[in-house]
């Protein structure tokens, strides 16, 4: 094993960890948001996936997501069990590091994606459902759009897309999962009464740090070594975070009076999303820039719901589908290859019009096959097991209902 | 014998509660409640949706005297209580029927 570089290996494998905290770390921060009878049911759905999707992974998705191409579309079950993954590099995907290392770490996003989508059925979904629902998704949704952008042969990293930590792969295809399962599954009954207030905000915020946190592994673990191009990852994560956050303060202190510690997690975690594809590709500078317009966008985003009326109860769509587009895009406009070579230029660094059409191409077919695929399983596992709690079950509450337990027994 | 029901606001309990006890009360019950009156809430946001708590959170305070002890108590309460501003809260008395020590079985005045 000449090839395996310590510094690559050991910076990819702590980057793993720090994606897997993301998953726990969001659990905490939609747990907040829910009121206190769905707190265990809403963390449950988070670290169940943690389970459920580290298997699947190990035993098919990777090599579904990742394994030698198929027309395309998808990768082959060659490496189903992991076989011929093992300590020696793949010089496709990671040349330095083992490709266990690569698989573990591509396999700590392929947890944290459908977890994100549990946000949309927040406080009304049943457990078996979900189960169901997320096993179909991870397989039939995330293993081929991942396979499309990042796997070698993929349509659209064949034409050259820009998405250097999941932009389409997660955020995308997470949140406008997100939307067609808010409008399959329903409204809340309660949507409207004005008793949908988050129960824990500092739960929320913890859960927000850790994400931030993770993010760090996420981005400039994707760099897939030590190098220049992960510390650039880091430097354009923290800004984007940052400046989004102060975005969405400001939006909302000029919307509403007040900012508010929830705008300012929200907003921290909508820069976060909207830096994703393009934090190996874009500056600093123009990290500040995209972290103030996600802000805002996002902030737009979440308002958007309450027009339109439908109960994505936790924002998904609003943070993860606008940023995670606003930053596909935006990527395309500041993208330069002074940063990373084996990009494009973007707009503004004299890229043309196409390069962002590349990119536009990739969020379009990710929002169509995603959003089409995903109300297909979701009518599916509907009318298979069902996928909503009872009335009664719903006023009662998923702790107790789905799992016999309450959250806070003072 | 008479119970003193009081509703009142939960920054005042510990005012109160000293002024009773200098008064020669011997035993209260506090319970946190919510509620309202000509109050009203505060206004809440949660990523730009607006939420208006209607009921607002307040201390009830139970404490049982003798008939002599009831006026002095209701009077120490709501001076102590009183902030002047509207939610200050409010004083219910009745007569009680019965009262029993527990450890004893005392009834009566002996039993406060």
């Amino acid at each position: 094993m000449q090839n395996i570089n310590a510094g690559d290996t050991s910076f990819v494998l702590v980057s793993a960890g720090l994606v897997m905290l993301m998953t726990p770390g969001l659990a905490l921060f939609y747990g907040g948001m829910v009121r206190a009878k769905n707190v265990l049911g809403t963390i449950m759905h988070s670290f169940f996936i943690l389970g459920l999707i580290s298997v699947l992974w190990v035993l098919v998705g990777y090599s579904l997501a990742f394994g030698p191409d198929v027309r395309g579309f998808i990768g082959g079950l060659q490496w189903l069990g992991l076989g011929g993954v093992g300590g020696e590099p793949n010089a496709d995907y990671a040349a330095t590091i083992p490709h266990l290392a690569f698989m573990i770490f591509r396999g700590m996003f392929a947890v944290i994606t459908p977890a994100l989508i549990t946000g949309a059925f927040a406080e009304r979904m049943k457990f078996r459902g979900f189960v169901i629902f997320t096993v179909l998704w991870a397989l039939l949704v995330y293993s081929p759009v991942c396979h499309w952008v990042w796997g070698v042969g993929g349509w659209i990293r064949n034409l050259g897309v820009m998405d250097f930590a999941g932009g389409t792969v997660v955020h995308i295809n997470s949140g406008i999962a997100a939307l067609a399962a808010a409008l399959v599954i329903g409204r809340r009954k309660d949507y409207g009464n004005g008793s949908l207030v988050p129960h824990n905000l500092p739960l929320t915020v913890l859960g927000a740090a850790l994400m931030w946190f993770g993010w760090f592994g996420f981005n400039a673990g994707s760099a897939l070594a030590a190098n220049g191009l992960a510390a650039n990852a880091f430097v354009v994560t923290n800004t984007a975070a940052a400046m989004a956050a102060l975005s969405w303060s400001a939006a909302e202190a000029l919307h509403r009076g007040k900012p508010t510690t929830l705008g300012a997690a929200s907003g921290c975690v909508a820069g976060l999303v909207a830096i994703t594809p393009g934090s190996g590709f874009v500056g600093p500078m123009a990290s500040v820039v995209i972290g103030l317009i996600a802000g805002v966008a996002c902030y737009g985003g979440v308002l958007l719901k309450s027009r339109v009326g439908y109960d994505d109860s936790l924002d998904v769509v609003g943070i993860h589908a606008v940023g995670g587009t606003t930053g596909a895009l935006l990527t395309g406009v500041f993208a330069s290859k002074a940063i990373n070579p084996g990009g494009s230029n973007g707009l503004l660094f004299g890229g043309g019009a196409s390069v962002l059409g590349i990119q536009a191409v990739a969020v379009i077919a990710t929002i169509v096959y995603s959003f089409t695929v995903s109300l297909i399983l979701l009518k599916l596992v509907d009318a298979v097991v069902g996928l909503r709690v009872s009335d009664e079950e719903e006023e009662t509450g998923l702790d107790l209902s789905q799992h016999s337990e309450v959250g806070y027994a003072f | 014998m008479k119970k003193v029901e009081a509703i009142i606001k939960p920054a005042k309990l510990q005012e109160v509660r000293k002024a009773l006890m200098a008064l020669g009360v011997q035993g209260l019950t506090v319970t946190e409640v919510q509620g309202f009156g000509r109050q009203k809430g505060h206004t809440q946001v949660y990523r730009g949706s607006e939420f208006s708590a209607q009921l607002l959170p307040k201390v009830k305070l139970e404490v049982v005297v003798t008939d002599e002890l009831a006026p002095k108590v209701v009077e120490t309460i709501v001076e102590s209580a009183r902030t002047g501003r509207i939610g200050d809260g409010k004083i219910f008395v009745s007569a009680l029927e019965e009262v029993v020590r527990i450890r004893t079985g005392e009834k009566g005045a002996e039993a406060l």
